[in-house]
């Protein structure tokens, strides 16, 4: 047993691409058996991730899912920044440029109303619960817009520590509901052709969130939302720290 | 030889998210600007490239297309280690900000899509196997 836990150990990555494709094929099975396929494996597969992160956080306290387990250390350097871009730009091999250019208008506005309506809504909420000081209320809602921009607007505008907690739990709670919810409304918001797949990513922005709701929906669809959705994060740090907190320290 | 594929992809993608660095330096924030997004543009407009072209096809081809086919399954190992308790433990005011962000976005995409040069169509093939 010993034995086995060092080998493990030490081929932490190795056994990570033993297990999730032992998570996706177990994901294949229970679509084909119990859905006929109507719900998509890949759909299953995220979800069940989720639910590991989630039994890995209650079991280790840390932050990093299951990955914070040693022996499944590996899952974390696989599901990690460096190999989700790697292969993001990959799936950019074999996408149409001329449908790059015909959403392009709509791929840049996505992008910024993106910011604003997560924001704005993000400022209905915090204010709903009762805040009234705008340097809370533009974090919490730096929040919404994704769990990176709320800690540098916080950061930024020297939000308590609690604030910021709260904002980028809210982040998080966005980001699994897009990876989990894509799939479910795709079909209601024309989300099936590569330009409303750009405008859907600069709209949610979240590169997790996007990555995985694609992935679930149609994997050819990824290139076009995760190009809009990597310049989300980016314009929103520019953003919300400067011109939207002035907005809200105007209003508050 | 496969690993050209796979050079050029990384070649790609660390040219990109230096070019991002640099932008949001520019512009003066601690952000990646659209670093892998430039990364996908580079690779686009290198396989189109006649000199290029030999490493997007064939041998060389097929080590890209692997890590194209490895997405789903990292983005699986990506799920796996998000930090879903803290997400919950947020408590109601992070999952209503969440929540109303997300149907407030998905709702607009339809809206935003109309801004489409022409008509979109469905892509066409019925969905893939895998």
């Amino acid at each position: 047993m010993e034995e086995l836990l060092r080998v493990l150990v030490s081929n932490q990555l190795v056994f990570a691409f033993a297990l999730v494709g032992i998570t996706i094929w177990f994901s294949y099975w229970l679509s084909d058996t119990f859905t006929g396929g109507r719900i998509h494996g890949s759909a299953i597969a995220i979800s069940l991730g989720l639910v590991l992160a989630w039994i890995g956080g209650v079991l280790e306290g840390g932050s990093r899912g299951i990955a914070d387990i040693e022996v499944l250390a590996g899952i974390g350097i696989m599901g990690g920044a460096m190999f989700r871009d790697f292969a993001i730009v990959a799936t950019a091999f074999g996408a149409d440029i001329r449908e790059l250019r015909r959403a392009g208008l709509a791929g840049v506005v996505s992008v910024f109303a993106g910011i604003f309506v997560s924001f704005v809504v993000g400022v209905v909420i915090a204010v709903a619960f009762g805040y009234d000081d705008p340097v809370a209320i533009t974090t919490i809602a730096a929040g919404a817009v994704t769990y990176i921009v709320g800690p540098v607007t916080g950061a930024a505008l020297g939000a308590d520590s609690d604030v910021i907690a709260l904002s980028v739990a809210a982040g998080l709670v966005k980001s699994i509901l897009v990876m989990t919810g894509t799939p479910a409304v795709a079909r209601f918001i024309g989300l099936d052709n590569p330009q409303s797949a750009m405008v859907y990513g600069g709209l949610m922005g979240t590169t997790s969130g996007v990555a995985a709701g694609l992935a679930a929906t149609d994997p050819r669809l990824v290139p076009y939302g995760a190009m809009t959705a990597t310049f989300y994060t980016g314009l929103g740090c520019l953003l919300v720290p400067s011109v939207l907190f002035l907005a809200i320290r105007a209003m508050f | 030889m496969i690993v050209y594929g796979v050079a050029l992809l990384s070649a790609c993608l660390v040219i990109g998210l230096f070019l991002g660095e640099l932008l949001g330096t520019l512009i003066g924030v601690e952000a990646n600007v659209g670093g892998v997004g430039i990364a996908m543009l580079l690779l686009i407009l290198v396989c189109n490239l006649p000199w290029f072209r030999p490493l997007a096809e064939g041998a060389p081809g097929t080590g890209i297309s692997f890590w194209s086919g490895m997405y789903i399954p990292i983005v699986v190992a990506m799920a796996a280690r998000q930090n879903v308790v803290a997400a919950l433990d947020g408590g109601l005011l992070a999952i209503a900000a969440g929540v109303a962000a997300v149907v407030a976005s998905f709702a607009l995409v339809p809206v935003i899509s109309r801004l489409s040069k022409r008509p979109a169509e469905p892509l066409k093939t019925p969905e893939g196997a895998d």
